[in-house]
């Protein structure tokens, strides 16, 4: 007897269906990204709230109801203030930085000297982005080009008073020009200064040792103003009578020093990553010291720290700010100092401007750090766990 | 085998090789060279130094503390008059430094904590906004956050008259309308370009019962504390101590303000025609500086937090869930503990940097140490004496700073073998 056989198998596969709606398209994704909990919804509403709140009144105050171009305030002020705009108008005073954008790059540089500024910048660009392509050739005569060619053609094209160039003093220097002197000349003096600082505080020599060990703490210790009041009060009062310092020169000195001991602590961090075998596998090879922290520790250590090392020169490059503290004008202080202008003195006017120099600054400040994780990423020779 | 004795090296080469190579007399040479220099070096500018003050006629030294300083302060938290002495305006100018560091590091983690976490949340719209911000204040110098907020913000707000009242709005303004109401709760605070007027507590007879009432929570809260602790450790059973210490604090001031018949009073800034009356009038040099580094210095405590909180590996969550945790004590008892590792010895870093960063005070005219130093260094002249002043300050509160965040750390650290 045979019963009923209710086995089935299927001969023939089963065409692919697609997920429901709910797994798929903008429905998945935004039920997974804004809306997968209560307290998720919760915030999501708050989001909104905030960018409907902020992000329309910033776009209208910044394009639409903005003043590209103007002779002076009365574009950016209201009639009750002495403008034209209707009673009510807020919106960016983009006319008085375009006015005024040449003072915020040059500072007060004479005008007819201005192209050398310009050829400066030029070599400086051409000789720096091949340096940031890891691929571009002659990296080493392009480097030794910008370290050391750089800096000498810029003092004499940029300062002046030889071959025929007409002497430009730099009281006279301003703007992006100052900040950009400053931190360049930062940069390059506190990387190796701050090598040596971290190779002396790491030295088996104890004098040594504690000569940076104090250095480092006392200057780690205090803000950068007190650093550049040293330098712009102190300076001249260690000095013979009669030698005197040129003020861009002790603002210098002031950022470099600072910046020479954060970038000390950075590298530090660096050598004390490096794993013993290192060092002792090149004593065994008969290396001296300096041939054994340039050929073997140093290239590690270094490519170890460049987060920190790039995060030191965004640190500094924003400082540069502080020169202002001791009567400079950088880019910041140019546009600080421009408020007081009597033809562009309006509400908005601060706002405006501060708003351009902080753009400059983030540009410059967002480059390094993307650059920086680039680079991080290119070098990752995947030791690190 | 042919063996050539110069070949063989041995007690002869040695003899014969100079002194110079031998490391340690190199060591001692060179630290007796830097020594000389450094001495050199710091004689010459001793000498130079003294030439320079006899030339100016300064008289070095720290006499002229007790001088009468002769200059006003705009805020003070100690009695001060023009009449007072460079002593009391150093100690002004301390105090203000520590009130503007210590309240803004307390709002500059709050912030920071928040956006860091947010940093991390499923939405996606809270991730966004919390990367823009940190993007943007990470990328901007401070001193031009400060100028923002002094030239740009406080600075456009309406004269008295027309302050603004701050609240919660119960609607906000769109290019499609008003959602919700059109008001605000308020809290009886203004804010005009002469600063922020809030209410001010006035402490009538018998106040003295809210304070105890205060110590007494606090202290029972650790006595709660300890003893949750020690019953933990023998029998394994929990007890919510966070809800009992928030109830203690807060329930116990609460319970003597009414024990003592209620007596403190509010001063409320009351709006007159040209001023606005009563209260307390917080400053817009310090409302600046405050709110500039707070939000400046929350940018990198945002990444520090979100560091540390990706620095606990995925499977120690895991290993948790595997146990059967739930959620919530996961994130209490395992993931933040070991997060706070990671993240304290930045954090101390950063509160010192803000602290530091409170120097730029100078720039808009708070009356902070260094700006008052400036003050006395252009009347008296007293340059080497004043920056002495700041550095020793500076360098006291960094290493204070970092002997209790030491201290704190290694508490906080895992005994590992």
């Amino acid at each position: 007897m045979q019963e009923h056989d209710m086995t089935f198998v299927r001969a023939e596969m089963i065409n692919a269906q697609t997920a429901p709606v709910s797994e798929r398209g903008v429905l998945r994704w935004l039920r997974t990204n804004l809306l997968s909990t209560p307290l998720d919804i919760v915030l999501t509403v708050i989001g909104v709230l905030l960018v409907i709140a902020f992000v329309p009144p910033l776009l209208n105050w910044a394009f639409i109801d903005a003043q590209w171009t103007g002779p002076d305030r009365s574009v950016c002020a209201t009639i009750a203030q002495g403008g034209v705009q209707p009673e009510g108008w807020s919106g960016a005073c983009w006319a008085f930085v375009n006015s005024k954008f040449e003072q915020f790059m040059y500072g007060r540089y004479s005008f007819d000297e201005r192209w050398r500024v310009n050829l400066v910048a030029a070599i400086f660009v051409l000789l720096f982005i091949p340096l940031l392509m890891p691929n571009a050739p002659y990296k080493a005569l392009n480097a030794v080009l910008f370290f050391f060619g750089v800096p000498v053609i810029a003092f004499f094209l940029l300062v002046g008073g030889y071959f025929g160039l007409p002497y430009v003093p730099t009281q006279q220097w301003g703007g992006l020009l100052v900040t950009l002197v400053i931190s360049f000349v930062g940069i390059a003096v506190s990387l190796p200064m701050g090598i040596v600082l971290a190779l002396g505080r790491r030295s088996k020599m104890p004098i040594v040792k504690m000569v940076c060990v104090v250095f480092i703490e006392i200057v780690r210790g205090v803000p950068l103003v007190t650093v550049l009041f040293m330098a712009s009060v102190m300076l001249p009062l260690f000095l013979p009578a009669g030698m005197t310092f040129d003020r861009l020169l002790r603002a210098l000195v002031g950022v470099a020093l600072f910046a020479s001991a954060y970038m000390a602590e950075v590298i530090r961090g660096g050598l004390q990553a490096i794993p013993k075998g290192q060092y002792e596998g090149a004593d065994s090879l008969g290396l001296g010291y300096w041939q054994k922290m340039i050929l073997i520790v140093l290239p590690q250590a270094l490519k170890l720290v460049i987060p920190g090392i790039v995060n030191t020169f965004i640190g500094l490059f924003k400082d540069t700010s502080l020169v202002y503290i001791i009567g400079m004008f950088d880019l910041l202080g140019i546009v600080r100092q421009n408020f007081s202008d009597a033809t562009w003195a309006s509400p908005q006017t601060p706002m405006s401007g501060l708003i351009f120099a902080g753009f400059v600054f983030w540009i410059f400040c967002f480059g390094m750090s993307r650059y920086s994780i680039y680079m991080e990423r290119r070098l990752d020779t995947g030791h690190s766990r | 085998m042919a063996t050539d004795s110069t070949h063989l090296p041995g007690p002869a080469a040695t003899s014969r090789s100079s002194a110079l190579n031998n490391p340690q007399v190199r060591s001692i040479i060179a630290q007796v060279v830097l020594v000389v220099l450094l001495a050199l070096f710091i004689w010459w500018i001793v000498g130079n130094t003294t030439d320079n003050l006899r030339r100016q006629n300064i008289a070095s030294g720290f006499g002229f503390l007790d001088a009468r300083a002769g200059f006003d302060v705009a805020q003070s938290l100690i009695p001060y008059g023009s009449n007072s002495l460079y002593r009391q305006a150093f100690l002004v100018g301390l105090l203000n430094t520590l009130l503007v560091a210590v309240t803004g590091i307390i709002t500059a983690s709050i912030i920071g904590f928040l956006v860091g976490v947010g940093r991390l949340s499923r939405n996606w719209l809270i991730r966004q906004i919390c990367m823009v911000y940190v993007e943007v204040f990470r990328n901007i110098p401070p001193l031009l956050v400060i100028f923002f907020i002094y030239l740009g913000v406080l600075s456009a707000l309406p004269g008295a008259r027309d302050s603004l009242e701050v609240g919660i709005p119960l609607g906000i303004q769109t290019p499609f309308g008003l959602i919700g109401w059109d008001d605000t709760i308020g809290f009886n605070a203004w804010l005009n370009n002469r600063g922020f007027f809030i209410p001010r507590p006035v402490f009538n007879e018998g106040s003295w019962l809210i304070l105890a009432g205060l110590i007494a929570g606090l202290v029972m809260s650790v006595l709660v504390y300890r003893w949750a602790r020690a019953r933990q450790m023998a029998t394994g059973e929990q007890f919510p101590v966070l809800r009992t210490s928030i109830l203690l604090i807060l329930g116990l001031p609460l319970l003597a303000y009414f024990l003592a018949g209620m007596p403190v009073d509010v001063d409320v800034p009351v709006k007159g025609n040209f001023n606005l009356t009563g209260g307390v009038q917080v400053k817009p040099e310090f409302l600046s500086l405050y709110l500039a580094l707070s939000l400046y210095t929350a940018s990198f405590i945002a990444e520090i937090v979100r560091a540390g909180i990706l620095g606990v590996s995925r499977g120690q969550t895991e290993a948790a869930y595997a146990l059967g945790v739930r959620a919530g004590p996961t994130l209490r008892l395992i993931i933040i503990p070991q997060a706070m590792r990671i993240i304290i010895p930045p954090l101390t870093s950063q509160y010192l940097n803000l602290t530091k960063n409170s120097s730029l005070a100078v720039a808009i005219g708070y009356p902070d140490l260094v700006q008052i130093g400036q003050t006395a260094m252009n009347q008296s002249g007293q340059a080497i004496e004043v920056v002495a002043i700041w550095m020793v300050v500076y360098l006291t509160i960094s290493l204070t700073t970092s002997v209790f965040m030491n201290w704190f750390n290694n508490r906080m650290s895992l005994v590992e073998r």
